[in-house]
């Protein structure tokens, strides 16, 4: 498939004061919402029917469809349904969410309101990383504004619906990425995650029926009831459909974040959109999906298309679309030693596997990197990687395995040379 | 402890959870805020006002790298060292501050100005080297660019 850019969700982005509400309301803004709370985009059934059909997935990196997510809300409960928005953006190679909060906030504030209505919840908190600092005043700034113009609050436009929107703010922590963390932290008690089931949506946050979705998903749906499933399940690949925010980052001359139809080439956004590879260099390797998911070689970048089921049979995914771009100078057992860094850093501690694991990983790495690496390390990191991998909590570790795994296994020869060159144990 | 306006900003913020103790991180943010960093006197302030006990403000403080228990110089820089940055820059700018500042990861600088800490990725991959200064971001300077600034705090 072409490469299809699009202007959808960074429509404006690039204008003078985007985030203002005038702004927004001058493109149409907010009256999908209004018409949704008066009943004229059908009933919260119906919504959610129609998100579901649309074939949206969430964008934070899991990829599970929305609609069906919020379907797993209990029917007529009679407790309350809460709604949280996870802004806490910190996958390694990912930065379009603050794109969002930064110069669109309004659009993820309609889309807030919305999802209310259709999952039934009066009160909604946006998670955001606390690093985010212009980010977090630009949607406060916009939920006052919202506010203001009668928009929230309760009986909202004479309709009946009540629905306070508050930002929560996060404290510099990965794991608050992962959704029961995420609750956990808004609770205000250490932010370990939660075992599963039971799921958010019928024991959330307070215990009570909860949906978690990213920023970048909720931003979707005022486009998505405006014009219609459809109209969304028209974009892109058939079995994996719409328009995502990819984020470009390292060594392309043109790196940032650009809106795409799935389902195009790897390889043409490189060299076209990003403007190729930096100083001529050869690309020497691709993150695609953040830094939780597998390193692809040159010549799959040149075969992989961006969609879920393509980039499944390169055995790896599309995660958070997060695209980290090496060029053949990157030393790869020092990359990979910085992403399990991360990793052990960001550990949460619940689980044995992973608060251990991780530090050993990087040990080792550490060793290979200073000139004391072994010939049994390569293989030590596998079997370490095989013992941590689906024996924790949540996925952090999982998404530490993968990178991992996948460099040792298509650069042995780095970690090899390292070894080679290793001072041998008692010379001096 | 907190000027008046302070205390009904944090009233505000209370009542925008259904348990007190949900407010937990943003009373810690503006505490910390009017304070530098979150010592016991202030914890413990914080425990009586969300009526709960001091070990539960502790183990939310200790757990996050964005609260401080323990007091910084008066201006705080985080830099970016996750790979997208690391690769574009970040290693220079990290060692250019460490030489500049006299200092190593975590310390302050003698005349108190400077505190020099490393942070997780910022979101700021694409204009990389990114870092924080009192949590306000700043990206693709040149190492000229970043002495001007750290001169202007």
């Amino acid at each position: 498939m072409a490469l299809k850019m699009q202007s959808i969700l960074s429509a404006r982005f690039d204008k003078e004061n985007s985030y203002h509400i005038d702004t927004y309301r001058a493109d149409g803004g907010y009256e999908t919402y209004l018409e949704t709370i008066k009943g004229e985009k059908g009933t919260p059934e119906e919504l959610v029917a129609l998100v579901k059909e649309s074939g949206l997935k969430g964008r934070g990196g899991a990829g599970f469809s929305t609609g069906m997510k919020w379907s797993f809300l209990p029917k007529g409960t009679d407790k309350p349904i809460y709604l949280c928005v996870n802004g806490d953006e910190s996958e390694p190679g990912t930065f379009k969410d603050r794109q969002i909060v930064e110069f669109d906030p309004h659009q993820l504030v309609e889309g807030v309101g919305i999802t209310c209505y259709a999952i039934g919840a009066h009160t909604a908190y946006i998670y955001l990383r606390c690093e985010f600092a212009l980010g977090i005043r630009r949607v406060k700034d916009a939920i006052r504004q919202a506010y203001e113009a009668g928009f929230f609050g309760k009986d909202i436009q004479g309709t009946g619906f009540d629905l306070d929107v508050h930002v929560h703010i996060g404290g510099g922590a990965y794991i608050c990425g992962e959704e029961t963390s995420l609750l956990n932290s808004i609770e205000g008690v250490r932010p370990y995650p939660r075992n599963k089931p039971p799921f958010p949506a019928v024991e959330g946050l307070f215990g009570d029926p909860t949906i978690i979705n990213n920023v970048e998903t909720i931003a979707n749906i005022p486009h998505i009831v405006k014009n219609g499933a459809e109209w969304y399940s028209g974009f892109g690949h058939p079995e994996d459909p719409g328009v995502r925010l990819w984020c470009v980052s390292g060594h392309v001359n043109n790196p940032g974040v650009f809106e795409i139809e799935t389902g195009f080439s790897l390889q043409e956004l490189i060299d076209g959109p990003c403007g190729g590879m930096k100083n001529g260099k050869k690309l020497k390797a691709v993150i695609p999906g953040g830094s939780s998911s597998k390193v692809l070689m040159p010549d799959e970048v040149a075969q992989v298309t961006m969609d879920t089921p393509t980039i499944r049979g390169f055995d790896s995914s599309l995660g958070s679309a997060g695209i980290i771009v090496l060029d053949e100078d990157t030393d790869m057992v020092e990359a990979v030693r910085n992403l399990m860094k991360f990793y052990a850093h960001e550990s949460c501690g619940q689980c044995t596997p992973c608060r251990e694991g991780t530090p050993w990983i990087v040990k080792i790495l550490n060793r290979l990197c200073t000139g004391k690496g072994r010939q049994e390390d390569m293989d030590l990191l596998l079997d370490l990687a095989s013992n941590i991998e689906g024996r924790t909590v949540c996925a952090l570790a999982d998404g530490a395995c993968w990178p991992l795994t996948s460099i040792v296994k298509k650069f042995r020869h780095e970690f090899e040379a390292k070894v080679a060159a290793a001072t041998p144990v008692g010379a001096s | 402890m907190f000027p008046e306006d302070v205390i009904s900003e944090l009233e505000e913020i209370r009542s925008h959870y259904p348990h007190a103790k949900a407010a937990m991180m943003p009373v810690l943010h503006v505490a910390q805020q009017q304070k530098g960093w979150l010592d016991q006197e202030t914890q413990a302030w914080v425990a009586d006002f969300l009526s709960v006990d001091p070990i539960e403000v502790h183990e939310v403080v200790t757990f996050y790298p964005m609260l401080y228990a323990t007091p910084n110089g008066e201006h705080v820089i985080h830099v970016c060292r996750t790979l997208s940055c690391d690769e574009c820059g970040a290693r220079e700018l990290w060692a250019h501050l460490k030489s500049k500042l006299g200092v190593e990861r975590g310390g302050t600088t003698s005349d108190g100005k400077f505190t020099l800490r490393a942070a997780e990725c910022l979101a700021s991959c694409g204009t990389a080297p990114a870092f924080l200064v009192d949590g306000e971001r700043h990206e693709s300077l040149s190492l000229d660019e970043v002495d001007a600034l750290l001169e202007s705090v």
